[in-house]
């Protein structure tokens, strides 16, 4: 059985520079990700966090291709999954197109019925309408769960 | 037709800063869908047997159905046959639901591409590269004013796999 994939496609009107600093920039993911940072020094190796409002439950890895304005990887071990013998990744590939981009991302590597995997698959979408949404029309968007759980 | 034996291919979500009632009219007239469909107009008979088609700009029909399951503005689905000759023959009807709930300050709009027997993954590459744009444009429209002008790329994988099955494709 392989593993699972989650693979999403967002088109944003905005450029590549705009995106991949909202990627990666801490100021910009608190906004348009309910609160959640991105920090990292986004050196090839380097340590990757992602600093939740609940402090418990921050994720952490590291960067695995950094190329502005085009490519971002890192892994990542959501706390709740325990740490898996090698973590799941996220992918981000961004295509400009005319007057907007196209935004791909990938994430691999989950063990089969990871819960990692079914959060990701729910949240992920939110995220990233969210992220649209910010670069678009200024407004962030809310997800009725972010109350009660975390990302 | 029994919607039981069909089976999701596609689904994507997407979340959209609106109302459910603004969602349901963008996908359900040609007012708004001319602006974020590459210019189709859809044209749909809300009630259970009513008629469902999206015009080209051209004003020929290229998809036509029927709508199988009217609630608005919470639960829309429809057969969605493009009018390629023999393709319905070939592949079966092709049965799309738009789910529309409600999501914190905003609308979670589901997409769901069904299908009653299993279809290839290249010819369900044309629906994987199409929903995004399409709705991706949609979300934009509703939230600036601005549809999105996305020039797609022929989906070469999608119609040689649907030429080799003698499916006319334009």
């Amino acid at each position: 059985m392989s593993k699972p994939e989650f693979v999403y496609v967002i088109y944003i009107a905005s450029t590549p520079e705009k995106i991949f600093k909202a990627l990666t920039d801490a100021n910009m993911s608190e906004r348009y990700w309910d609160g959640s940072r991105v920090v990292s020094d986004w050196k090839i190796g380097a340590p990757f966090a992602l600093e939740l409002k609940r402090k418990d439950k921050n994720v952490t890895g590291k960067v695995l291709e950094f190329d502005p304005p085009r490519r971002l990887a890192y892994t990542f071990h959501p706390q709740h999954d325990g740490m898996e013998a090698e973590p799941p990744s996220r992918v981000f590939e961004l295509e400009q197109q005319k007057d907007q981009v196209r935004l791909t991302i990938v994430h691999d590597n989950f063990e089969p019925g990871s819960k990692a995997f079914e959060g990701i698959s729910r949240g992920w979408p939110l995220v990233l309408s969210s992220l649209k949404s910010y670069l678009e029309a200024g407004k962030v968007l809310h997800a009725p769960w972010y109350e009660t759980a975390s990302a | 037709m029994n919607i039981d034996n069909f089976k999701p291919a596609i689904v994507y979500t997407i979340y959209i800063a609106s109302t459910p009632d603004k969602v349901w009219q963008a996908l359900t007239t040609a007012e708004f869908s001319k602006k974020y469909f590459s210019g189709f107009a859809v044209e749909a008979e809300l009630k259970v047997g009513g008629a469902f088609v999206a015009r080209a700009p051209d004003g020929s029909v290229h998809i036509s159905g029927e709508v199988i399951e009217c609630d608005p503005p919470r639960r829309l689905t429809i057969t969605w046959n493009v009018n390629w000759p023999a393709l319905v023959e070939k592949l079966g009807p092709t049965l799309v639901t738009y789910e529309i709930e409600p999501a914190g300050n905003a609308v979670k709009l589901t997409l769901i591409q069904a299908h009653d027997r299993p279809i290839d993954d290249d010819i369900l590459s044309g629906g994987r590269q199409g929903w995004p744009a399409i709705l991706s444009s949609l979300k934009s429209l509703l939230e600036t004013g601005q549809a999105l002008v996305i020039k797609m790329d022929r989906p070469q994988r999608m119609m040689a796999a649907l030429k080799k099955l003698g499916i006319g494709t334009p």
